[in-house]
């Protein structure tokens, strides 16, 4: 099926092995565990998994999921298009820490994030305690959540429009100053017009990063049913109670939600591309 | 001025929502003096934690460096059909949330799975065992070392190993003596991104570990255990180990990316 029929023969050795070693790995790791996540979910009826979705509990863990995740991401899409713009076009003391500091939450492990965030943020903490002097808790509430999740996807935003900046043209920056054009106008239309393909596929990946995260999230959400309980989180309860099928019926939603905005924002980052280029 | 604003603004963020809780996790580890330090990362059960870790990532390096030098060889070489659908299977289990992977693995592998009931029968246990924490692992690992090495293999292009198959050298001694001089440094950085998240996972591995103390408790889940047991001490000691691993990583890849040849700026 995967052989090769039309183009010319291969000519380097290796490629029956190559492919064996690949397919088999792909398919003991990949396939077969996700297909035994759809299994699961066949031997769901639609109207088992209606009853499963449609709970208060689950609707309540999905809208804390996705309102939190959402505001991660206004976040990270602002403060990671000023964090690349500063990493791309200045030249400054530090910018190769700076650097390097962005991908620390990617190479941080999930769990250890999570204990140092509540280090942070609870009432004893450095700016836990800061907050609550002026009346505000951050963790072990929704806005906890929101920090967990800007923590982890922050590298996402930043690396998706660092090359982007890269490649914009300083000249037309110039050019426009030489026509008149105010800062907040060369910023509008000189610069972000040309990169809101690389933005969007950064907030895309930021905000679908942020709908799985559980490690960071779990030790400062609080976790309480209906207030502060993430999806993921629900899933493993369900789990403990070997209640299997709610447990697929959620992570498959979860899933399908990622795929999805995954192939949208490729199909609308090639969209947006074309139209810049044509529409000018 | 205004470029000045943006740089210190950019660095506060940074600082507040990145460094400052690294710095956290350091300074409540050693609240209580070197002394508990010391005891509380040479707790058995923590000790015991860090083997296990050490020996599931052990397992899980061979494995992915074999498949990602393999199919990085694979669709860089040759065109065949679904050559792109190969592609996008292998990063997606960039897709998938740890929780997510880790049920995925339950469904399938579990006593209840369909393969798993059937290994029950040999008397095989894949799950909440060293097997189950090495296969989910394998899994959030995946893409790392292929995406490494395939763009090295397309920027070195096929011609020396042409070369070195008209002279007559076997597939094997291609590979050793073309190949491998030539990925080196691909392979140098997925073997450190794979090591860093095989050690570091948490989610997926606590759905399939099991969690059995001083047996199947990964670092990762270790540090939670403590957490919970109101030992918050040991768990910032312990976490100091992985934040440690994690800055080692982060060096690396600095002393990499200077040292190796250029390489594209995305990670």
């Amino acid at each position: 099926m995967l052989a090769m029929k039309r183009t010319a023969p291969h000519i380097l050795p290796g490629f029956s092995l190559s492919l064996g070693i690949t397919l088999l790995f792909l398919c003991l790791i990949v396939l077969l565990p996700i297909s035994g996540l759809l299994w699961q979910l066949g031997q769901l009826g639609p109207g088992d998994f209606i009853r499963v979705m449609g709970s208060e509990r689950v609707l309540a863990a999905l809208r804390v999921t996705f309102t939190a995740a959402a505001a991660a991401t206004l976040v990270n899409g602002v403060f990671g298009l000023l964090l690349a713009w500063v990493l791309t076009r200045y030249r400054f003391p530090g910018r190769n820490v700076l650097d390097a500091l962005v991908d620390l939450p990617f190479a941080l492990p999930t769990a250890v994030a999570g204990i140092a965030l509540v280090a942070l943020y609870d009432r004893s903490g450095w700016v836990g305690s800061l907050l609550d002097s002026v009346g505000i808790q951050v963790a072990y509430t929704w806005w906890g959540i929101v920090i967990a999740m800007i923590f982890t996807s922050i590298p996402f935003a930043v690396r998706a429009i660092q090359p982007a900046i890269e490649e914009l043209d300083p000249d037309e920056e110039a050019a426009a100053l030489t026509l008149g054009a105010n800062s907040w106008q060369r910023f509008r239309h000189v610069i972000l017009r040309p990169l809101m393909p690389s933005i969007l596929t950064g907030v895309g990946l930021s905000f679908v990063r942020s709908l799985g995260e559980f490690g960071a999230v779990i030790f400062i959400a609080g976790n309480l049913p209906y207030k502060t309980e993430i999806a993921s989180l629900l899933i493993l309860i369900r789990l403990d109670e070997f209640d299997y099928p709610a447990a697929a019926a959620i992570a498959g939603t979860l899933l399908g939600v990622s795929l999805l905005l995954l192939v949208a924002i490729n199909v609308a980052q090639t969209r947006l591309q074309s139209y810049l280029r044509t529409g000018g | 001025m205004a470029r000045k604003l943006l740089i210190l603004l950019a660095a506060l963020f940074l600082g507040i929502v990145v460094v400052l809780p690294v710095i956290a996790i350091f300074h409540r580890a050693f609240a209580e003096g070197w002394g508990t330090y010391v005891a509380s990362i040479t707790d058995p059960e923590t000790v015991s934690a860090m083997r296990l870790t050490v020996i599931a990532t052990l397992f899980v390096l061979p494995v992915n460096l074999v498949f990602g030098v393999a199919a990085a060889w694979l669709i860089a070489r040759y065109r065949f059909f679904g050559r792109r659908a190969l592609l996008v299977l292998i990063e997606l289990p960039f897709a998938v949330s740890p929780i997510v992977a880790g049920l995925c693995f339950l469904l399938i592998y579990g006593a209840y799975g369909p393969v798993g009931a059937a290994l029950e029968g040999w008397n095989i246990q894949l799950m909440f065992n060293l097997t189950g924490i090495v296969l989910v692992s394998l899994f959030v690992t995946c893409p790392f070392v292929m995406r490494e090495v395939l763009p090295v293999l397309m920027v070195s292009g096929e011609d020396e190993e042409k070369a070195a198959l008209t002279l007559g050298a076997s597939g094997w001694s291609i590979f050793r003596h073309v190949v491998l001089p030539n990925i080196s440094w691909g392979l140098a950085y997925g073997t450190v991104l794979t090591m860093a998240r095989a050690m570091g996972e948490f989610g997926a591995v606590s759905v399939v570990s099991g969690a059995i103390r001083g047996e199947t408790m990964t670092l990762p889940l270790q540090i939670e255990l403590l957490y919970n047991d109101y030992n918050a001490t040991g768990a910032f000691a312990a976490a100091t180990v992985l934040a440690g691993l994690a800055l080692v990583t982060l060096a690396l890849r600095g002393v990499l990316d200077r040292f190796g040849p250029k390489r594209r700026a995305h990670t």
